[in-house]
């Protein structure tokens, strides 16, 4: 079953590589990247089952934070165009589209 | 075993079609979450060998830190690389050279997973013998970073250290130079 479960994440892994490189906009590619690393987190899950030892669950967990942390600082670079510490609010010029 | 190679040869498979899409890309947006998910690919390749502490690293500093750094780079560069003016031949030379010299140095390496390996014959098994009495620290990594390896650890810390200090001496230099002629700060986005 790990075994089908490993072909399926790496199916759906091409499939999301496939968006992250044709993505259209900005926001296909972020989320392409953040449904990557929830791959990764569930690789690592199905790897630990497969091989028997499931001891690195908990670092699967650690992996999600990441990802969440990452998806946060991108999407704070949309908003504000800057990573470090926001003075001010953006007008509605500086956030155009 | 056959699920292994499977398992490897689809990793590195998406690894090297995401490099030469980093590579064909010109939208340095695109580049900068390609870059994440090839560290993302591998460091499961790491986990695949038993290295998650390794492949921690690599996720936490190349999908994280270094995504955010190549952001900040990005709002105050262009968006969209130039197109080179040379011709790929000579650096394609050059990397072919170095990658050639490279698998030649590894061809007097160990087997992976031989027993008789400097990394199983060396001091580690002695570490893991005297470690607990040593230094009365439960956590194997943790009693060799911290003590046997000390000082290596202390001088690694001290590189990233300044590292630090001197991103952050030039981010802040650059504020305050745009603080001071804001008609510098032209439009990024």
């Amino acid at each position: 079953m790990f075994v089908f479960a490993i072909f399926a994440l790496f199916i759906a892994m091409v499939l999301v590589l496939v968006r992250l490189y044709a993505g259209p906009t900005l926001y296909d590619r972020v989320l392409a990247v953040n449904s990557f690393g929830t791959h990764t987190v569930l690789f690592i899950g199905v790897i630990g089952f497969l091989t028997g030892r499931p001891d690195f669950l908990d670092i699967a967990l650690l992996y999600a934070l990441i990802n969440f942390v990452g998806t946060i600082a991108i999407l704070k670079y949309f908003r504000y165009r800057a990573i470090g510490d926001v003075h001010q609010r953006p007008t509605d010029r500086e956030i155009g589209h | 075993m056959m699920l292994d190679l499977f398992i490897d040869l689809s990793l590195f498979t998406m690894l090297v079609a995401t490099g030469i899409a980093i590579v064909k890309m010109r939208r340095l947006f695109g580049v900068t979450m390609m870059a994440g998910v090839f560290s993302l690919l591998s460091a499961m390749l790491l986990v695949t060998l038993d290295a998650v502490d390794v492949a921690f690293t690599e996720a936490a500093v190349g999908a994280g830190i270094s995504t955010v750094l190549m952001l900040s780079t990005l709002t105050l560069t262009s968006r969209i690389e130039k197109k080179p003016v040379h011709t790929p031949w000579i650096p394609l030379l050059v990397v072919t050279v170095t990658g050639a010299a490279i698998i030649y140095g590894t061809l007097d390496m160990p087997h992976f997973g031989d027993a008789n390996a400097p990394a199983q014959v060396g001091v580690a098994a002695q570490y893991m013998e005297r470690g607990p009495e040593d230094m009365d620290i439960p956590n194997v990594v943790t009693y060799i970073l911290a003590s046997y390896r000390g000082y290596d650890t202390m001088g690694e810390t001290a590189v990233v250290f300044t590292a630090g200090v001197g991103v952050l001496m030039l981010i802040s230099g650059l504020r305050r130079r745009r603080r001071k002629h804001p008609k510098d700060e032209g439009e990024v986005g």
